[in-house]
């Protein structure tokens, strides 16, 4: 096999094989969710999982990691449950100036040198504490025109899939094969390299973490779309989901080795996952575990094909 | 071979339903629980009733399956997910113990037009299609000093030992109290601590604040805090008042002790874990095309002098006093009695 296709090509098409074969799996398991209907019901909340995913990916991208992105989600959720909804223009406001946040938490790491993972987790304080602030109580209202987008049934194909299919692709094509794209990758694999061609670190980090700002914009408005109304708890969860998406998708914690399509891939697999593991009725004590297995089982296949990329090397 | 043989008596069992009551109109639908978290013994044992309870349904041929699903870290999003997948899988109505009151309006929503009957309860959800079957935390809290109005006619200073703080529970009870207290004027809160629902939390917390007050003739609980003050009191060497207690089995097993020896008196109230299958018995009402209001109440478990020897003879040590709702009483609560 593998003489016959580098290992290379597999690794890169490692994320779309394991979905594939959870949707095979489940669509064996469970035939009523091989069509729209059910297509759409296990994947559209993957849809703001696959954007968290992404602005960790712009975090990971520059050699830092995120661990606010869970709260600062939750954060935007509330604000699209109470501001965006009552005062549409302070609503706007409070979300660019969050995305301001972002850019400014890059540029204070890189100017004291500090260690993103305590600058972060600091961070998701911060946001826990300013939802917790707007919503005392779970409640709020999300605007209609927002419930109407992530609710819209485009003909053929779920939402969900079209929307993360584009997510993936222009991703793709600004971050990996622009050269804009090339510099910022590079500022996180080979920082000195980038600094001595002539280019701003400090600019690089600031833009990665402002992109990271805006998906995570995005990732709480969707999920506030589906839900309808907050909860200052609603999306801790994303955190780590969305770090591991990053992995399951290819990527490294080196910086710089980073992967969007796989990224997508990777959020929606870890979405079905849990389909697969409540369709196949094991009980609740293990699914956790189960859930955590096929984590394991993935990235054990990927450390293999690495293996193999290094002896053809 | 021995399958077929206990399909077959499923079956013979179902006829005789059949052709008996006008139960069977559910047997072939399907119930599911989804539960948001089960890292306590009151969750365990309400996971533990719902077993007991469907499980014999689902042999008796009332519905066709009732399964338990529970997600492992009391997420919002998590419960969305689950819900969404339930729908997938066909069930007839789905019973909710609700992570977040808002956030799964979505996928309850989504459940909802899919034709399927959501039954929420104790964690109820605001979704103006599903069902909920909810506490009177306020109730449970009023009961105490009418029964103490009764017990003490001449009144006296209270010690009340709150919940939680910031918990929309022990929000809900102290309001219950105080209106107690408003109706009841001859009593006084003299003083108040928090015993977060814990025997060990609230014997540090009353042990502290008493020094400070004068006599107490009764002390007003949440529930997992009545034992914490008697021991607070008899290491202070202060008569014991009269403690209400919350069903726990070491408060029960304390008073049955007292009651042995000088004939003490109080009444103990909580919430039953077996709510779960009054949950369960509405939603089998309402897919039978029974007429049921979107909001009941669960009656709350309420134990007193003479059933205080039943109730501690059937609570699991180091559990909680708990029932087990039938059919009946669950027609009980939709006709509102």
């Amino acid at each position: 096999m593998t003489r016959f296709v580098s290992p290379r090509v597999i690794r890169a098409l490692l994320p779309a094989l394991s979905m594939a074969v959870l949707l095979v799996a489940i669509f064996v398991i469970q035939p009523r969710a091989m069509s729209y209907f059910g297509l759409n019901l296990m994947l559209n909340l993957a849809l703001p999982i696959a954007f968290a995913t992404m602005a960790q990916l712009c975090v990971i991208t520059v050699n830092d990691l995120d661990l606010s992105i869970g709260s600062f989600v939750s954060f935007c959720a509330c604000v699209g449950a109470t501001f965006l909804n009552d005062t549409p223009l302070l609503g706007v406001a409070v979300l660019v100036g969050c995305v301001g946040v972002y850019a400014a938490v890059g540029a204070l790491i890189h100017l004291r040198n500090l260690p993103s993972i305590v600058v972060t987790l600091g961070m998701s304080f911060v946001w826990l504490g300013c939802s917790v602030l707007l919503l005392p109580t779970p409640g709020g209202t999300a605007p209609a025109w927002l419930i109407a987008i992530v609710k819209f049934k485009t003909p053929l194909i779920p939402f969900a899939i079209l929307a993360s299919i584009a997510l993936a692709l222009i991703v793709h094509a600004g971050l990996m094969k622009s050269a804009a794209g090339a510099v910022l990758r590079g500022s996180g694999g080979n920082p000195q390299a980038i600094a001595r061609a002539g280019w701003s670190l400090l600019r690089t980090k600031v833009t990665m973490f402002a992109l990271a700002g805006c998906f995570g914009v995005l990732a709480g408005l969707s999920l506030v779309g589906m839900t309808t109304s907050a909860d200052a708890n609603i999306a801790l969860r994303y955190t780590l989901l969305s770090i591991a998406g990053v992995i399951l998708g290819g990527g490294e914690f080196v910086g710089g080795r980073v992967s969007p399509i796989g990224a997508v891939l990777g959020a929606l697999t870890l979405a079905l996952a849990g389909s697969l593991l409540s369709f196949m009725q094991i009980s609740p004590d293990w699914q956790i575990g189960a859930q955590g297995a096929i984590l394991i089982v993935v990235l054990a296949l990927r450390t293999l094909v690495n293996r193999a990329e290094a002896r053809a090397a | 071979m021995t399958r077929i043989s206990s399909l077959l008596t499923a079956t013979a069992i179902g006829v005789v339903l059949l052709s008996g009551a006008a139960l069977a109109d559910t047997s072939g639908k399907k119930i599911a629980l989804s539960n948001n978290y089960a890292g306590n013994s009151w969750r365990q044992a309400m996971l533990k009733s719902w077993d007991t309870v469907t499980k014999k349904a689902v042999a008796d041929g009332v519905v066709a399956a009732a399964d338990p699903f529970t997600t492992g870290e009391n997420q919002a999003t998590e419960q969305a997910a689950q819900i969404q997948n339930l729908i997938l899988q066909g069930y007839d109505a789905i019973v909710i113990n609700a992570a977040s009151p808002t956030a799964l309006n979505g996928a309850v929503k989504e459940a909802c037009d899919a034709g399927i009957i959501v039954v929420s309860f104790d964690g109820v959800v605001n979704e103006p299609c599903a069902w909920r079957i909810a506490v009177d935390f306020k109730q449970m809290g009023a009961v105490q000093l009418d029964y103490l109005a009764e017990k003490i006619p001449a009144g006296g200073n209270l010690l009340e030992i709150r919940g939680l703080a910031g918990v929309f529970v022990d929000d809900e009870i102290h309001a219950g109290i105080e209106q107690g207290v408003a109706k009841h004027t001859q009593f006084k809160i003299a003083g108040s601590v928090h015993g977060d629902w814990t025997q060990e939390v609230a014997q540090k917390a009353v042990a502290g604040i008493l020094p400070s007050l004068p006599e107490i003739a009764a002390v007003v609980t949440q529930g997992g805090d009545g034992y914490g003050a008697a021991e607070a009191f008899k290491a202070a060497g202060r008569p014991t008042p009269l403690i209400i207690m919350g069903n726990r089995q070491d408060e029960l097993q304390w008073w049955k002790e007292q009651k042995d020896a000088n004939g003490y008196e109080t009444m103990s109230v909580s919430i039953a874990p077996g709510v779960s299958t009054l949950a369960f018995w509405v939603a089998q009402q309402i897919l039978d095309g029974k007429e049921v209001p979107k909001d009941l109440v669960v009656p709350f478990l309420r134990i007193d002098q003479d059933t205080l020897e039943a109730n501690l003879a059937t609570t699991e040590k180091g559990g909680v006093a708990n029932v087990e709702y039938s059919l009946e009483d669950a027609q009980k609560v939709i006709a509102g009695k």
